[in-house]
């Protein structure tokens, strides 16, 4: 589900799996890795640069293309204030 | 109605705990040693590390040893650390509550420590129990907001339903606290038009570039790696989840730990030291703030989780409200509110809202949450250091 109409990402209220299709706003995506429940996932094409935008508000900047569908976090994401610690996998 | 205990400064406390509080490292053991036996009887066990002295850990002793939910407090000194204990003292005993302060090289050690401490927790928990209760309107409450643990679910069921439980409690004329500039980065600007006026707002923003400038001289925000994997990607995602506790009212003022609102509404706690970056991270952990809302004299403490936290504390009781659906499945043992629901459709934010609220009321009249029934009294508290409040920060009605 989108929370605000402005944004520009989607969140997961189930797990989703790569592959699987999803239906926003009456268009169909196929969701490009395993999404889990509160994730984010793009709700349009985003362009590398382009701010992105939940429950309208800014949460940081695309690094590179995001196709729709695509999930949306630390590998394609940058905050515009502080870098994002995350362990090595 | 609430029933509340009175204290001689006119406050009422929600509970009547007493705390034994080491005044330096070294007299920690004696100090737990002393507390231990009478864990499940209220006595609670709080203190400083340092041996250096420290404005600040002072004023939070103070503020904590004489809170309104404590009946009275055994200060346990080594003897020759540099905390104040005398003023410290001075502070306890004009508040009216039982006091004594032990030095474990005066009383002769260890032993004669514990044995001497003992015996006088022993004889005021007897006076605390003659202590009756009296009626406590709602607006004598005040309550303060954490998040920990967050995950992504956090921002969407717990937060926003604790801003409505906040709203709520406004209403009944309660005083409210919410924190962590750090986690308020990327927020100033939603928050400044929420100030009771301009210059409350510029101060707000001030607050926030202090947060950032603060964490970026220390090469993180105040962001976990389980922060990520929960789903959430940035500080400012963090922060647009954590600003949801706050609710939707006016915004009264700014105020520091140890700082009590001097009214009722909405406050944002400043935690994040004044001056260049001396002392490390602001709060190295959760329960570092908590004591920090604590000594601004919360009586209760909300606190949303999305991983899972389990941790209470010391002298304030803390309601564990759970965000994420699947936590809830593995650990609803340590949480007090099912937030979860409001993902799964099985109930909405204004019914988990009023669920929250209906609960503080019963938990200030004495029903245990789920982290005080499983005697977590986590306490820390660490050196910092600030300037007196400025001007603006607290605007007249």
């Amino acid at each position: 589900m989108k929370l605000a109409p402005q944004d520009n990402v989607a969140v997961a209220l189930r797990a989703l799996r790569a592959g699987e299709t999803v239906m926003l706003e009456g268009t169909a995506h196929i969701v490009d890795r395993d999404i889990a429940v509160g994730h984010k996932l793009a709700a349009r094409t985003i362009a590398p640069g382009e701010t992105i935008v939940k429950y309208n508000c800014p949460i940081g900047v695309a690094t590179q293309p995001i196709p729709a569908g695509a999930c949306v976090h630390t590998h394609n994401v940058a905050s515009s204030y502080l870098p994002t610690y995350t362990l090595p996998k | 109605m609430l029933q509340g205990f009175l204290r001689a400064d006119g406050r009422k406390g929600i509970r009547n705990v007493l705390v034994v509080a080491y005044l330096v490292e070294c007299a920690h053991h004696v100090a737990r040693e002393i507390a231990t036996p009478f864990r499940e009887r209220g006595v609670h066990l709080i203190g400083f590390p340092g041996c250096y002295p420290n404005a600040y850990a002072l004023a939070m002793m103070e503020k904590l040893c004489t809170h309104p939910n404590v009946g009275g407090a055994l200060l346990v000194s080594l003897g020759c650390e540099g905390f104040d204990k005398r003023q410290l003292a001075k502070v306890v005993e004009a508040s009216g509550r039982p006091a004594r302060m032990l030095g474990i090289q005066d009383a002769g050690g260890t032993r004669r420590t514990i044995d001497a401490g003992r015996e006088w927790v022993e004889r005021t928990l007897a006076t605390l129990t003659t202590h009756a209760p009296v009626a406590m309107r709602a607006d004598e409450l005040v309550v303060g907001t954490i998040c920990g643990g967050s995950d992504a679910t956090s921002g969407l069921t717990a937060n926003p339903a604790m801003g409505i439980a906040f709203d709520l409690l406004l209403a009944d004329g309660a005083a409210a606290i919410f924190e962590e500039t750090g986690e308020l980065i990327g927020m100033e600007h939603l928050m400044a038009a929420r100030a009771a006026n301009a210059a409350l707002g510029l101060e707000l923003k001030r607050t926030v570039a202090k947060a950032a400038e603060y964490y970026a001289t220390l090469g993180y925000a105040s962001f976990a790696p389980g922060n990520a994997d929960g789903g959430l990607t940035t500080i400012e995602e963090k922060s647009l989840g954590a600003y949801a506790k706050s609710g939707q009212a006016k915004i009264a003022g700014i105020i520091k730990p140890g700082i009590a609102p001097p009214r009722k509404g909405l406050y944002l706690l400043d935690v994040v030291p004044d001056g260049e970056v001396r002392f490390g991270f602001p709060n190295i952990n959760d329960n570092a703030e908590i004591v920090e809302l604590i000594a601004c004299g919360s009586h209760v403490i909300l606190f949303s989780t999305g991983r899972g936290s389990v941790v209470g504390s010391a002298i304030a009781p803390v309601v564990k409200v759970c965000a994420n659906p699947e936590t809830w499945q593995r650990m609803q043992d340590d949480m007090d509110i099912d937030a979860g629901r409001i993902l799964e459709g099985r109930a909405t934010l204004p019914e988990v809202g009023r669920e929250i609220y209906d609960l503080i009321g019963r938990v200030a009249n004495g029903e245990p949450t789920r982290s005080e029934a499983l005697g977590h009294q986590e306490f820390i508290l660490t050196y910092k250091s600030f300037e007196p409040l400025g001007p603006a920060c607290l605007p007249a009605h």
